[in-house]
């Protein structure tokens, strides 16, 4: 079969509402007789709570009731859901929807308000007087695993939430026998994911009946629906939820989140439907955080800068409790702290550990940035110790390309060949001149420094098999349902299981499914997003929605058409072997007269009146497809940057990326996808910070004081691909959604500390901002 | 809350007049009065203009401007930007054309923004572009598609424009 919309930038069908201002978004949802919830938040990071005073919040027009955390304990059938737990002998703290007795983070709930109107619930929940026993927090975490440190769950009698490993070969003896070793500490600073849809709720109790609907601006509403369910006591079956438009996730709508649970249970209690919409400030507060670790990382080396060993040790902050797969994030970069280079040793461990702050949990990249993040800028360390130029260090230690890898942590990458995305990127940055524009412009002295970053970078992505996650002790699967129908009249509708916010998939998943069917993609619809309606599905996040559920329409298409071509050569009084399909249409071999469109053998299909034997009535088919393995991507990328010395300001000339994610559906789609992802790296690299005081309150919790980049902070990236298509999925395809967030942070980095150079600067952390490198300058400079 | 008052706007074309509490601002009288749903709250305090709405042809983020202060103006929102049988503006197609919304929560600002600066007619670079939408903040795209549709935009706003001036058809 030709195909004829894969592979090409076929322009999105989410356009049309989306252009014209007629997204469906949860807060765009008026229901009659709704409710609005505001949640009391704690305004302190660590307390008792001593007593709650609701009397002036029940005198305000429009006031319907208030319930505090201890009130809603008796609706609770169990706590909010953590899905991972990574390592034996976790320590799993209580997790409430709204706190019933103690704060452990600004911004904890303590409390909701009902009213008729959003203003009454704002003015009544300004009302409800809290009183707040403080207790000590600690933020630092690892200031937290001290003897002496605060506890954030008294409880537990330690803030060291897990350790857990891994060792392939003699790390020891690699380091005891190396010629060089170099040690670093990175700093990944806690950063707020920021989607521009904050989080939205609508519940709805039908009367009589038990059921709930739950309106949710979430990225997983199966993994929802099924976690809460648990939650709130009411069965799996009686809960269905929806994610209408979805303005972005980010991994921060990867979860199932307190407010969720509280707006069902008032619901049901109430007889009314619940909206419940975060303000920005609450995003800062209560949606969960990413990256948050430091990491120790060392290299042994020969003296010409071959790696031998690799140890990484972290500490990842948990935050105050464990969401929905907190403690799994930075063990998602267990296999990957040795990035795209071979070594005969390799370990990693990491310590979790409990702060008074908010949770962490995915964020782009999810383990995976800190990973490459760690080993990109090491080995860049490497380079200087051995005086060695960065591209020629990274190309003395590449893996060698082959469709299976075996990596220094005894995983397998699939079809990896790292050495083609630097050539390329190189080429295209034009790396030698740079180099020399460098060499002249430090011989001339000035105040401007030129600085080149690189990162080879490999990620993981599919988040599956289901049997490799069991291993994890990951209490999800890894598969991906999809259905495939094929109506009466020849239109086609795709039920898939993943759940899009931005990525394109109803066009992405129409373009397979138009050209393995052989209809225009107009006659295909992509349903997604409601339970009720794609009865099975794990949704959307670990660029896993192509690989994996666009693998599962591709064979749920064949299921279908294998059933369409049984039916077609019965119709023709045919043997199936002598039927040709094309262009949507069975012929006869040699004899093209005899022919019957998939329509035709739709509409027989559909009235069932002349079928085979034992042949049902209709063209449905649903594929759940378990992938083989994890896809890798990988690339390298190039950034260029110019420091100020007289102020430390940073800016990036240049940024320039060459990925290789297989083979592509929709080019102009994945080249978004990487625009987007690179934004997020560099955002973390420049500019973006969960700043916390000691005791535990947010200094950047709104977008003034939060920097997402604009248009004018970001250069025009030079974005091309290799194409390397991957064995694991008929598709060829790798995964698109991350690597430009997972390559992006540390090649800016890398350009930093590498302008930096002659000012003697090498160690820096994130984000490289005009004071802090303004500091580091100083700092070398009294060195 | 306070005291409620009567405003009245031209919202699209439509005169719109509902007496709602004082306190409102733009934004949540066009979304929570009016009906007016593609401006969007995101930050609430001016500075990511997903809220942002053409008053009076100028472009202004709704959140922090209280709908009683621009009684009487001529409001446009994106909706208000597509023909009336709902085709999509050049604008609009541009975005369409070159990928540059993703989930499409902040487009609707983005869009009346853009729209904002191509009114003058002016040819910008790039970056004067980039420069310009510095108050659109967008977490999916990276701006990049963002800027290539404004640019494609403005230069088929001038060939429209030559083509006129020479007696071509569009």
């Amino acid at each position: 079969m030709i195909p004829r919309n894969v592979g090409r930038s076929v322009l999105r069908r989410e356009d049309a509402a989306l252009l014209a201002g007629r997204g469906r978004f949860t807060d765009n949802m008026v229901l009659p007789g709704m409710l609005h919830a505001v949640m009391v938040r704690s305004p302190v990071a660590h307390a008792r709570i001593e007593s709650v005073d609701t009397s002036a919040a029940s005198r305000v027009d429009g006031f319907v009731t208030v319930l505090t955390g201890a009130d809603l304990m008796s609706e609770w059938a169990g706590p909010l859901p953590m899905i991972w737990p990574v390592a034996d002998g976790i320590l799993l703290p209580d997790h409430w929807p709204v706190a019933p007795a103690e704060v452990k983070h600004a911004g904890d709930p303590v409390a909701v308000v009902v009213a008729e109107s959003r203003a009454a619930a704002e003015d009544a929940a300004e009302l409800v007087g809290v009183e707040y026993d403080v207790l000590d927090a600690v933020v630092d975490m690892e200031a937290a695993l001290e003897p002496d440190a605060p506890l954030v769950h008294e409880e537990l009698g330690t803030n060291r939430c897990f350790e857990a490993g891994l060792s392939n070969g003699d790390v020891d003896r690699a380091f005891r026998e190396a010629a060089v070793t170099v040690s670093e500490r990175f700093v990944q600073q806690r950063v707020i994911p920021s989607p521009m849809e904050t989080r939205a709720v609508i519940a709805v109790a039908t009367p009589g009946t038990g059921e709930l609907t739950l309106w949710s601006s979430t990225q997983v509403p199966h993994i929802l629906k099924a976690e809460l369910a648990g939650c709130v006591g009411v069965p799996e079956h009686n809960l269905r939820v929806i994610a209408p438009d979805v303005g972005g996730g980010f991994g921060a709508k990867l979860n199932v989140y307190g407010e969720e649970a509280a707006a069902v249970v008032l619901a049901r209690r109430l007889g009314r439907p619940i909206k419940w919409v975060e303000e920005r400030s609450e995003h800062s507060l209560a949606t969960s955080h990413g990256r948050g670790q430091v990491q120790y990382v060392e290299i042994a080396a020969d003296a010409d800068g071959k790696i031998r060993g690799i140890r990484s040790r972290i500490v990842a902050s948990m935050g105050a409790y464990l969401l929905l797969e907190t403690p799994g994030i930075p063990m998602l970069g267990k296999f990957l702290h040795c990035g795209v280079y071979g070594a005969d040793a390799y370990s990693f461990d990491c310590v979790a550990v409990f702060t008074n702050q908010t949770p962490t949990d995915a964020y782009r990249g999810a383990g995976r940035p800190e990973a490459s993040y760690a080993i990109e800028r090491a080995i860049d360390a490497l380079g200087r110790r051995v005086g060695v130029d960065p591209a020629e260090i990274r190309r003395r230690n590449l893996l060698p390309p082959g469709e299976w890898v075996t990596n220094a942590a005894g995983i397998e990458y699939d079809s990896l060949d790292v050495e083609p995305t630097l050539d390329e990127a190189l080429r295209v940055a034009g790396y030698e001149d740079l180099r020399r524009e460098q060499a002249r412009r430090r011989k001339q002295g000035g105040t401007r420094l030129l600085g080149i970053g690189l990162s080879c970078y490999v990620e993981s992505c599919g988040v599956g098999p289901s049997r490799v996650l069991a291993k994890s002790n990951y209490q999800a699967g890894g598969w991906e349902a999809a259905r495939v129908r094929i109506l009466g009249s020849g239109k086609v509708e795709v039920v898939t299981g993943v759940s899009p916010h931005g990525q394109g998939h109803e066009t992405v998943l129409s373009q397979i499914a138009a050209d393995r069917l052989g209809v225009p993609m107009e006659d295909v619809a992509v349903l997604h997003g409601d339970t009720a309606v794609s009865a099975a599905g794990l949704d959307t996040y670990g660029s896993r929605s192509l690989v994996v559920g666009g693998t599962a329409v591709l064979k749920a298409a064949d299921r279908v058409l294998s059933k369409a071509r049984a039916l077609a050569a019965h119709l023709l009084e045919a043997s199936e072997e002598d039927l040709l399909f094309e262009d949507g249409e069975f012929s006869i071999s040699g004899a093209p007269e005899r022919a019957l469109g998939i329509a035709a053998v739709a509409r027989a299909a559909h009235l069932g009146q002349n079928l085979p034997e034992t042949m049902e009535p209709g063209l449905e088919e649903q594929v759940v497809y378990d992938p083989p393995e994890f896809t890798y991507p990988f690339g390298t990328h190039v950034a260029v940057v110019e420091v100020d010395v007289e102020t430390g300001s940073v800016e990036l000339l240049r940024f320039v990326a060459v990925d290789d994610c297989g083979n592509v559906v929709n080019p102009m789609i994945v080249e978004g996808q990487a625009h987007g992802g690179l934004a997020h790296g560099i955002a973390q690299a420049l500019y973006e910070e969960a700043v916390y005081s000691q005791d535990g309150q947010l200094q950047s919790g709104s977008l003034m004081s939060y920097l997402v980049p604009s248009a004018a902070e970001l250069p025009s990236f030079e974005v091309s691909r290799k194409v390397t298509p991957s064995p694991v999925n008929p598709l060829g395809a790798k995964g698109a959604g991350e690597a430009g967030t997972i390559g992006s942070a540390q090649a800016v980095m890398n350009a930093v500390v590498d302008a930096l150079a002659p000012l003697g600067v090498t160690a820096l952390d994130m984000p490289a901002s005009p004071a802090r490198v303004w500091a580091a300058i100083r700092e070398a400079g009294r060195g | 809350m306070s005291a409620d008052l009567t405003t009245t706007l031209v919202v699209n074309g439509r005169t719109v007049t509902r007496t709602a509490g004082a306190h409102l601002s733009l934004l949540r009288w066009l979304r929570d009065v009016a009906d007016v749903l593609d401006p969007k709250y995101a930050c609430g305090e001016g500075v990511c203009g997903a809220c942002a709405v053409l008053v009076d042809g100028e472009p202004v983020s709704s959140c922090i401007v209280l709908a009683a202060q621009v009684d009487g103006a001529r409001v446009t929102t994106a909706a208000g930007l597509t023909g009336p049988g709902g085709e999509l503006s050049p604008l609009q197609r541009a975005f369409h054309e070159h990928h540059a919304a993703q989930c499409g929560f902040c487009t609707p600002g983005m869009l009346i923004c853009a729209t904002a600066m191509l009114a003058d007619g002016m040819t910008r670079t790039r970056d004067e572009i980039r420069h310009e939408l510095h108050g659109n903040l967008c977490r999916c795209t990276g701006y990049q598609q963002v800027v290539d549709a404004i640019e494609a935009a403005q230069g088929a706003a001038q060939g429209a424009a030559q083509g006129a001036a020479q007696g071509i058809p569009p």
